[in-house]
């Protein structure tokens, strides 16, 4: 059943809340000066007018209609959804934290600085780079940070004709947009047969006119850039710069580091990689860090542990400015923190080893069913076609994805890398156990099964959720996007 | 295999020109709206602004794409097919009917560099 | 050790690994060369237990102090009804990923739809988007906007009266990019308009500003769409969403795009994030608008569902020629906010925003009273108010004295614009939420270190 819009429960009259009386001195409101009139609101907006309990019924309603890592198995890819500890969200309701004041005077936010700091000291070991920002809001915000820092490195030395950025085809669209804010030329580098960055076409587009080769690694296909560390000297070689997409951080981490890999500069996804929340799209949090050289170009302020404490350094004259109204999504890089203590040096260790083991067995699972076109040993997540399928069958990767909403899990990311066509990426991450594993295969292979059999039934699907296939062209073709 | 019609000339930006007097009237060819799937939605350039070769003029949208058109020939805008503003599928159902864009004083020698049937037929055999 | 988040027991892992068909996990990470392989655990501290890490983060916390806010700049300690925080806990809504399967995403398609909704409604524009991370990167989307609304322009006007955040925001945008910001200067607290026209050169793209601006002052937009209209140039304002209860909206004054912070709406201080940046555009912006939309559709019944739409403008689709980058915005905000303005409704975003108005008047009638203060232009103000000291040394007495009370006092304005000419000014916000004693505390301690 649909769940009505709450304004179509309103009722003239009806109250969810109350304001305290306002108890001024009488008469100072009548003694207030007048706002200009041709200053003033005219129209009224439309807002729900309804008791508290019709506000508790409906959002409860809509929350019944989603679906989170706590409902069920999500093994989309590239978007690490791990289990997100109920100690972080304790936490982060704490009234010690959520009413501390972005701009009140630093001596009375010493636990908020040093939460802060301590996490940027222990993301820098994680990563093996020098220092960071926890400004941006999400991994698509600390892309454009770390570009930007990139930029006003080259403006600084001179080189303003370094106007390209080189990004692998396989490569998730915020980098090439990313690149784009930031005024760069996005080029686009080939894969080889194996799925990795083709070195040939890399070396033939490395000059003097590269400011940066975008990487993620290991990559969307769930390979690791073997060559890494080659290309980490072709590139800086040619005088450009390496930036690591931390999206898939969760495959390393505490096995290797983007430092040692050759990385200039990176940005994490603390909502992939560091179990916060993703909040049904946010907010996330994507710090950047760098190595020596880009360090002076960090957004400001910086924090730094002084003699009186930690405070904030303005006095940063490379830097490339702010890139947030204030200092960074807070409440998540708390979670994050709380994540980083509970874990321990072992454990995301163990996080990241645990992410490949599940991911190579779901693979073996089904790689005598499914064309996975990529990769014998993969590392967190790997990609199945569905392309022989749906010149065999007619089925899509799209109406596998639907059959499994009607088994109780999440699909795996479809249609993406580009690379592959009809494709589903699946990671599993750490947090499944090799009993849901079981049953994941055994549900997929069913599905598969049973339409090898019947095509037309998993066209239908889904058939258990409250609304079936969406139109999306008449969505496109005439907006409905408000009431 | 999609249509080429030998009448006019075409980019390998999958654009094509029909000359009309002294006006040049751009479309997509066949290959372009087959690649693209059902349109959405033309953005269409305002009228009365010039435009260089190759500069991006239009975009036409399906419902998971989006494709930049580049202008094949430098001119300027004299009129749009309004048409598409309400029925962007017409693209679909002929585009070779419905054009996107018209340019006035447009370069001769632009147009004269474009590709004939048989070359762009070739083009796309080649991809 | 046994991780509680990672089920894997020894049995698991041997059946696992046989059949991967491997001997050890460190055998799946072959393809990295044995000098990227770390021989030792990185150097961060060992694991703890809850009880270890609550112990320890309880610990930190209490290094933290909190007194009565009289703080605004862009965040502000407004009434929060408990729906809020109770129902944006539901965990459903707070670990599912953004709705790309809709089917299993109606839920929190439609409360975005809801957002969208009364985004729009308050701002009086058309079209909202899904969010955006806070105020100051929407008005650097705002300028994105502007530039690719116009042909071959490469400057955006921003007043001097912004916040100085969001001005720090959009002077990044700009670096390196060949855009530019261009300030027109203030006069008076607000935006000095009279030579608009002057300023409306070929290259400009657009105009940015901001009421409630950066010293709380409302600002007069009368007849300045028009102006920019005429020169094939958008408007935006930039405001704080509660103002809108009280003030002219953005539609009213012909904005092209509203834009701002949903904070004051149902959002805790939390050191000033997650925030929440909202924007909304007239119809004719809808195919440059960044970020999700969520639009109603149905499906093969004819039953009402949502979808995310519009999708070709976004990175995913379109890369280096999307609107812009953004992927991950604050749905987790947005729904907060959402919830607020469910539980409110309209009456109770007008009885908010007049009681702000009404305290923070009250507050800063007496201030005026006093020797060693004022306040300096007569202009109307909302919920905030610049109150500018005579000497420096006696501003700092009187922040020093107040918090010794419990008291923070206000923001001190040099401290975001780090200039000269601002060291004298302190910005006191007052919401509805300051309860006349707290009000008459604040009073009875400036008259006694102002006497």
């Amino acid at each position: 059943m649909s769940e009505p819009l709450l304004i179509d429960k309103s009722k003239k009259g009806r109250k969810a809340y109350c304001f305290p009386a306002l108890d001024l001195p009488r008469g100072f409101e009548q003694a207030l000066p007048d706002i200009p009139a041709s200053m003033l609101r005219v129209k009224a907006a439309r807002l729900p007018e309804v008791a508290e309990l019709d506000v508790v019924r409906h959002f409860t309603k809509l929350s019944t209609q989603s679906f989170g890592v706590d409902n069920g198995c999500y093994p989309l890819g590239s978007c690490t959804m791990k289990y997100n500890p109920k100690l972080g969200e304790l936490i982060a309701q704490l009234p010690a934290f959520t009413t501390i004041h972005p701009l009140q005077d630093l001596s009375t936010a010493q636990g908020s600085l040093s939460i802060m700091y301590n996490l940027l000291e222990d993301l820098s070991s994680i990563t093996g780079m020098s220092w960071g920002s926890l400004q941006p809001c999400a991994g698509a915000h600390g892309e454009y940070t770390g570009l930007k820092m990139i930029r006003a490195y080259f403006m600084k030395k001179g080189e303003t004709k370094r106007t390209k950025v080189l990004v692998p085809i396989s490569a998730h669209g915020t980098n090439p947009a990313s690149a784009a804010m930031n005024g760069f030329d996005v080029v686009t580098i080939a894969s080889d047969r194996e799925g990795l960055v083709d070195m040939d076409d890399l070396a033939s587009k490395l000059d003097d006119s590269v400011a940066a080769l975008m990487l993620t690694n290991p990559n969307t296909l769930g390979l690791f850039e073997k060559n890494i560390l080659k290309i980490s000297s072709m590139v800086h070689a040619s005088g450009g710069l390496l930036y690591y997409d931390g999206a898939n951080l969760n495959a390393i981490m505490g096995m290797a580091t983007p430092g040692d890999m050759g990385f200039d500069v990176l940005h994490l996804n603390l909502h992939k990689t560091f179990s916060t929340p993703h909040g049904g799209g946010g907010p996330g949090s994507g710090p950047v860090m760098v190595n020596d050289i880009l360090r002076p170009f960090l957004p400001k302020p910086d924090i730094e542990l002084t003699d009186g404490g930690y405070a904030y350094s303005w006095d940063r004259p490379d830097s490339i400015g702010k890139v947030s109204m204030f200092w960074g999504n807070f409440l998540v890089l708390l979670r994050a923190y709380v994540y980083v203590l509970r874990m321990g040096s072992e454990g995301i260790r163990a996080a990241s080893s645990h992410a490949v083991l599940n991911a190579n067995y779901l693979k073996s699972r089904l790689e005598k069913h499914f064309d996975i076109p990529y990769g014998t040993k993969v590392m967190h997540e790997f990609v199945i076609s569905c392309e022989s399928l749906k010149k065999e069958y007619g089925i899509t990767a799209q109406d596998i994805a639907k059959g499994l909403i009607d088994e109780g899990y999440h699909p795996p990311t479809m249609y993406f890398p580009s690379l592959v066509p009809e494709a589903l990426m699946l990671e599993p991450t750490e947090s499944e156990s090799i009993e849901t594993l079981d049953a994941f295969a055994d549900t997929l292979i069913a599905i598969l099964e049973r339409a090898k059999e019947d095509p037309l039934y998993l066209k239908g699907a889904p058939y258990t959720t409250p609304v079936g296939r969406l139109d999306e062209v008449k969505a496109v073709k005439e907006p409905d996007l408000r009431y | 295999m999609s249509s080429i019609p030998e009448v006019l000339k075409y980019s390998k930006d999958h654009e094509w020109v029909r000359l009309d007097g002294d006006k040049a009237y751009v479309g997509i060819t066949d290959h372009a709206q087959e690649e693209l799937g059902e349109i959405v939605f033309v953005e269409l350039p305002p009228v009365g602004e010039r435009f260089g070769k190759d500069e991006e003029i239009a975009t036409v949208e399906s419902v998971k794409a989006a494709s930049a058109i580049y202008n094949p020939i430098e001119g300027e805008v004299v009129a749009v097919n309004e048409d598409l503003d309400d029925s962007p599928d017409l693209v679909n159902t002929d585009c070779y009917k419905h054009h996107l864009y018209v340019l006035g004083s447009f370069s001769q020698s632009d147009f004269e560099s474009l590709l004939d049937a048989n070359a762009y037929g070739a083009f796309l055999e080649s991809l | 050790m046994v991780y509680p988040y990672i089920p894997h027991t020894d049995e698991d892992r041997r059946r696992m690994l046989e059949a991967i068909g491997v001997s050890s996990i460190e055998e799946l990470y072959s393809s990295l060369t044995e000098d990227l392989l770390l021989s030792d655990s990185v150097p961060i501290s060992h694991g703890r237990t809850e009880d270890e890490v609550l112990r320890m983060i309880t610990a930190i916390a209490q290094r933290n102090s909190t007194g009565i806010p009289f703080l605004g700049c862009g965040c502000y300690d407004h009434l929060v009804p408990s729906t809020v925080q109770t129902l944006a806990s539901l965990p459903s809504f707070v670990t599912a990923y953004t709705p790309y399967q809709a089917e299993m995403s109606q839920g929190l398609l439609q409360v975005i739809y809801e957002f969208q909704s009364m985004i729009c409604e308050i701002t009086g524009m058309d079209i909202s988007n899904a969010s955006l991370y806070d105020g100051a990167n929407a008005a650097a989307e705002a300028a994105t906007i502007m530039i690719s609304h116009k042909r071959k322009s490469s400057a955006v006007l921003v007043s001097s009266t912004i916040h100085p955040f969001t001005l720090q925001v959009l002077n990044t945008w700009a670096l390196g990019t060949g855009h530019e910001i261009r300030l027109i200067p203030e006069r008076q607290g607000v935006t000095d308009l009279k030579k608009l026209d002057d300023l409306l050169q070929e290259e400009v793209a657009g105009l940015i500003v901001q009421t409630p601006n950066r010293y709380g002052l409302l600002e007069d937009f009368s007849g300045i769409a028009d102006t920019l209209h005429a020169k094939g140039c958008l408007l935006a304002i930039s405001s704080d969403l509660l103002s809108l209860a009280m003030q002219k909206s953005p539609a009213e004054w012909g904005a092209d795009i509203a834009v701002g912070d949903t904070q004051a709406l149902g959002l805790p201080l939390a050191f000033g994030g997650p925030s929440c940046g909202y924007m909304a555009v007239s119809t004719a912006l809808m195919r440059k608008i960044p970020g999700r939309i969520v639009g109603a559709t149905v499906d093969k019944q004819g039953r009402r569902g949502y979808t995310l739409t519009l999708q070709a403008r976004e990175q995913h689709i379109k890369r280096e020629k999307a609107s812009s980058n953004v992927c991950s915005n604050q749905a987790l905000a947005a729904l907060m906010t959402t919830i607020h303005l469910s539980s409110l409704g309209w009456g109770g975003m007008v009885e908010a925003a007049k009681q702000s108005y009404v305290k923070a008047h009250y507050l800063a009638y007496h201030l005026a009273q006093l020797p060693g203060m004022t306040l300096v232009w007569d202009v109307p103000f909302w919920c905030e108010f610049p109150l500018v000291f005579s000497d420096a040394k006696k501003m700092r007495k009187f922040l020093q004295e107040l918090r010794n009370e419990g008291i923070f006092a206000g923001v001190r304005l040099s401290g975001l614009t780090r200039q000269v000419k601002d060291e004298l000014v302190l910005l006191v916000a007052v919401t509805e939420k300051r309860s006349r004693e707290e009000l008459e505390l604040y009073l009875a301690a400036a008259r006694r270190v102002m006497k």
